[in-house]
C-alpha cells in the first residue's frame, strides 16, 4: 500500500526525519507511535504532501506518490479545526469538493454519514455553534467523506468522551473492513493492541522499531510466567537444581499460592515445569506478555540512554 | 485549476454574503449622495436667505424700469399704493420681501425709503443702493451729454481661458483644479481599499492558521493554490464593491438631479410668476445656482475622461492590490495572531504610506516632474502615484510600461510570498525574525 524508503528531511540545524522507512501493508491498521517531538507529525506531512522530503522516496500503491493521489488519502490532523463562521453541511461540501468530489457526489455521502451518526440536524448550524465533540465528529467525517484508500488519523480519539470514543472507534474499524488501509498515529498504548496490526515506533527522528504486534511481542517476549498452584508456599524441594528459572516473586492466598518465575536463556517452558511437575500440583500457566507500552517505554529510555 | 476556482469561489461567496459589505457596499453611495445632497441643500437654504424680492413703489416714474433684477434681488414694479402694498408685506410671511419707496424728486435729492417686515438686510441695503447710485450716475452723464455706451465699453474684464496642449499638438481645455480634485479623490480611495483587502487576505490566513484548518485545506490543495485562491477572491470581491459602487452612485446621482433639478425649475415658477417684469437671462442664471454647479464647471467636468480614469483606475487598483495582498499574505502566515502582525505591516506598507503622503504635495503641484514619474513606474507606488497624475493626462506609453512593471512587480512579491507562505503556515509559537523569514524563504520545497 505505502512504502517509505530512507525518508530525510531536515530543517536547519535540525533532523526531522533520519533515515526512516517503513511500509504499511494494504488494508491493516498501522500504528505511528513516538513521543512528542520524535517526527512523527513530519513524516505525516510528507505523506500528504503538506511538505517533501530532502531525500528518499515514497510509493503509494506500487507508483511513486503523486498529487494524483491526494484524493485517495484522507487525514486528520492532531490539531483540529474547521471555518468558524460557515455552516456544517456547507463546509463539509467544500472539503470534500477539494479532494475531487462532485457536488452531488458529496451531498450523497454526506447524507449517508450524517444519518449514521445522528448528526443530521447539525447541516445548517454553524461550526462555532457546535460543542468540540461535535466539532470532533463533523472533522472525523470530513475526513472519511471522500472514501479514501488510506485514512491518517493522528490522535483521533482526543477531545471524545468515551461514548463517542468508541463509537468512532467502530466507525475506524468498519471502514478497516471494508477495505480502507489506516495509520493510525497516538500516544494512547491501550488502543494501541486492539486497534493495530503493525506498528512503527519512531524515536528522535529515527524508526526504532516496526513489525507486526504480534511479532514485535514474541520478540519481547520477557520469557516470565505465572504459576498457580496448591499447597504451601516454596515446598521443599522446588528450588532443588533449579537452574532453569529464577523466581521472581511468589505469594499466598488462602490455598492458592501463585509463583513469578523467569525462565534461563534457551530453556523452555517445558522444561521448567517439568522440573516443577513432581513438586507441586499447578492449576494454572499464564505467559507474562509485555505490553506495547512497555516496550515503547523500554526502548524510548534505551534511546535516550544511548544519546545521552 | 478546479482547485483555485473552488477556494475562489469559497472567498468571495462567504465574504460577499456577510451583511457587513451589503451594509459597506449600499451605505457608501449614500453617504456621497447625502453629501451632495447635503452641500445642494445649504446652498439653496443659503440662497433662499440672501435673496430678497423687493416691490417698487416708484413715485418719480422712470427708476424702476431701470432696476433689473439681480442674482440677489428680484426687483417688482408694483403699480399699488403704499398703503395696499404694506399689507401684503404683512400677509405675506415671507421674510425677505420688502417695499421701496422711490419719492418724486429722487433724482435731485436721492433718498428713498425702504420698508421690510423684519430687520432690513444690509447686504440687500447695499446692493440696492449701489444699483440706484448707477441709475443716478447714468442720468448725470446724460445730462452731461457723455455717451453711456462708449463710457460702459471702457469696462472690460479679462477673462482667461486655461487650455493644455497635447503631444499632438492639440489643445483641450484643462481645469487643474478639477483634476486635483480628481487626482485627491483616487489617491485615497485607492489608499484606503489596497489597505482594506490586503489586510483581509492577512487576517483570513491568519483564521485558517489560528482554527488550525490549513493543515486539513493543504493535505488536499498546494499552499500556493490556497494562497492566490484567496488572493483572486478577495480582490474579486473589492471589484464587485467598486463596480456596484460606481452603478449605484450613477444611478443615485441621475435620481437625485432629476429630483433637484425638477424642484428648481418648480421655485423659478413661483418667483417667476410674482416677477411683473422680469428678465429671461437672469431667471436662467439663478435657476443654474440652484444647482450649485455653473454650466462652465459642468463643460468642465464633462471635459474630464471619465473611461481613462476608472479603466487605469482598475488596473493600478488590480495590479496594487496583487503586490500587497501577496506581501499581507506572507505577513498572515509568519504569525499566529493579528497583534503579531503590525511588526511586519508596518515596513512592507511604507512606501504606500509615502506615496499617499507625497500625493498631497509633490505629486499633485507636479504632477509631470522627476518625483511623480519615477513613482508612477516603481510598482510599489505607482498604484497611487499614477492613478494621481492620470486627471493631469499621462502619456500612453507611461501608462502601459508603468502596468507591465507592475505586472513583473506582483510576479516578483508573489513568488517571494509563497515561498515564506508555505513554511509560515505551518510554524506556530514564537514570532519570527526576519532573518527565520528569510530561512524560510530559502527552504527547499
Amino acid at each position: 500500500m505505502l512504502e517509505i524508503r530512507n525518508i530525510v528531511k531536515q530543517y536547519a540545524a535540525h533532523r526531522a526525519l533520519d533515515d526512516v522507512s517503513l511500509y504499511v501493508p494494504e488494508g491493516k491498521i498501522f500504528g505511528l507511535l513516538g513521543p512528542n517531538g520524535a517526527g512523527k507529525t513530519s513524516l505525516i506531512r510528507i505523506i500528504n504532501q503538506i511538505t517533501a522530503p530532502d531525500s528518499g522516496e515514497i510509493f503509494f500503491n506500487n507508483q511513486p506518490l503523486s498529487s494524483q493521489h491526494i484524493g485517495a488519502i484522507g487525514y486528520l490532523p492532531e490539531e483540529r479545526g474547521l471555518y468558524k463562521k460557515m455552516k456544517v453541511g456547507e463546509q463539509m461540501i467544500y472539503l470534500a469538493r477539494l479532494k475531487g468530489l462532485s457536488h452531488s457526489d458529496a451531498r450523497t455521502r454526506l447524507n449517508y454519514w450524517f444519518d449514521k451518526l445522528e448528526i443530521g440536524s447539525w447541516w445548517d448550524k454553524r461550526i462555532e455553534d457546535l460543542s468540540k465533540g461535535m466539532q470532533q465528529k463533523v472533522q472525523f467525517v470530513a475526513t472519511v467523506l471522500h472514501e479514501p484508500q488510506l485514512i491518517i488519523l493522528d490522535e483521533p480519539f482526543s477531545g471524545f468522551d468515551p461514548v463517542n470514543a468508541q463509537v468512532i472507534q467502530d466507525e475506524i474499524l468498519e471502514l478497516n473492513e471494508k477495505g480502507a488501509t489506516i495509520i493510525y498515529s497516538t500516544h494512547r498504548m491501550e488502543t494501541v493492541e486492539e486497534l493495530c496490526d503493525n506498528i512503527a515506533l519512531i524515536n528522535k527522528s529515527k524508526k526504532v522499531l516496526d513489525g507486526s504486534v504480534k511479532e514485535i511481542k514474541k520478540q519481547y517476549n520477557s520469557q516470565t510466567y505465572l504459576i498457580d498452584y496448591q499447597g504451601p508456599l516454596l515446598p521443599d524441594g522446588l528450588l532443588d537444581n533449579a537452574s532453569q528459572f529464577n523466581i521472581i516473586a511468589h505469594t499466598s492466598h488462602q490455598d492458592e499460592t501463585q509463583l513469578k518465575i523467569k525462565l534461563a536463556e534457551t530453556v523452555t517452558l517445558n522444561q521448567a515445569i517439568h522440573h516443577l511437575l513432581d513438586k507441586i500440583q499447578i492449576t494454572q500457566i499464564k505467559e507474562i506478555i509485555p505490553s506495547i507500552h512497555d516496550i515503547f517505554i523500554e526502548k524510548v529510555s534505551q534511546s535516550s540512554v544511548t544519546h545521552a | 485549476m478546479h482547485k483555485i476556482a473552488l477556494i475562489i469561489q469559497r472567498e468571495y461567496l462567504t465574504r460577499v454574503r456577510k451583511r457587513s459589505f451589503l451594509l459597506t457596499t449600499f451605505l457608501v453611495p449614500l453617504f456621497f449622495i447625502g453629501m451632495y445632497v447635503g452641500i445642494i441643500f445649504l446652498t439653496k437654504k443659503s440662497f433662499d436667505e440672501t435673496h430678497a424680492v423687493v416691490y417698487i413703489i416708484d413715485q418719480e416714474g422712470t427708476i424702476a424700469p431701470k432696476l433689473k433684477s439681480t442674482k440677489n434681488i428680484t426687483y417688482i414694479h408694483s403699480n399699488k399704493a403704499l398703503q395696499e402694498q404694506l399689507s401684503t408685506l404683512k400677509d405675506e410671511e415671507a421674510s425677505n420681501t420688502s417695499i421701496l419707496v422711490v419719492p418724486k424728486d429722487f433724482l435731485s435729492s436721492p433718498n428713498v425709503e425702504f420698508l421690510a417686515a423684519n430687520k432690513p438686510n444690509v447686504t440687500t441695503q447695499n446692493e440696492i443702493k449701489s444699483n440706484l447710485s448707477d441709475i443716478i450716475r447714468d442720468f448725470k452723464y446724460q445730462k452731461l451729454g457723455i455717451n453711456i455706451d462708449s463710457l460702459h465699453n471702457i469696462d472690460t474684464t479679462v477673462a482667461i481661458n486655461a487650455k493644455e496642449v497635447t503631444a499632438d499638438g492639440e489643445t483641450k481645455d484643462s481645469n487643474t483644479e478639477i483634476a486635483m480634485g480628481i487626482a485627491l479623490a483616487l489617491s485615497i480611495l485607492v489608499y484606503i481599499s489596497l489597505f482594506l483587502y490586503g489586510s483581509q487576505v492577512m487576517r483570513g490566513i491568519i483564521e485558517e492558521k489560528s482554527n488550525r484548518i490549513i493543515e486539513v485545506i493543504i493535505s488536499s490543495v498546494k499552499p500556493f493554490q490556497l494562497m492566490m485562491g484567496k488572493i483572486i477572491g478577495i480582490g474579486l470581491v473589492g471589484l464587485t464593491q467598486f463596480v456596484l459602487w460606481i452603478v449605484l452612485s450613477f444611478m443615485l446621482a441621475g435620481v437625485a438631479s432629476t429630483f433637484f433639478v425638477s424642484k428648481a425649475e418648480l421655485g423659478e415658477q413661483v418667483i417667476g410668476s410674482k416677477m411683473m417684469e422680469s428678465n429671461g437671462e437672469q431667471i436662467a442664471q439663478s435657476g443654474s445656482s440652484l444647482n450649485g454647479i455653473s454650466p462652465e464647471a459642468w463643460a468642465m467636468i464633462q471635459s474630464v475622461n471619465f473611461t481613462e480614469i476608472i479603466v487605469c483606475f482598475f488596473i493600478f487598483f488590480l495590479g496594487g492590490y496583487l503586490i500587497y495582498s501577496a506581501l499581507f499574505a506572507a505577513v498572515g502566515s509568519a504569525v499566529d495572531s493579528e497583534t503579531e502582525a503590525s511588526q511586519f505591516t508596518m515596513p512592507i506598507t511604507m512606501p504606500l504610506l509615502l506615496t499617499y503622503a507625497l500625493s498631497f504635495g509633490v505629486l499633485m503641484n507636479d504632477p509631470h516632474g522627476t518625483v511623480a514619474t519615477w513613482l508612477s513606474f516603481i510598482p510599489f507606488t505607482s498604484p497611487i502615484a499614477m492613478l494621481v497624475r492620470i486627471p493631469f493626462g499621462v502619456p500612453l506609453w507611461q501608462i502601459v510600461v508603468s502596468a507591465l512593471l507592475l505586472i513583473a512587480g506582483f510576479i516578483f512579491t508573489t513568488w517571494v510570498a509563497a515561498r515564506i507562505y508555505r513554511v509560515g503556515i505551518l510554524m506556530y509559537g514564537k514570532k519570527p525574525s526576519y532573518k527565520e523569514l528569510l530561512k524560510w524563504f530559502r527552504y527547499k520545497s
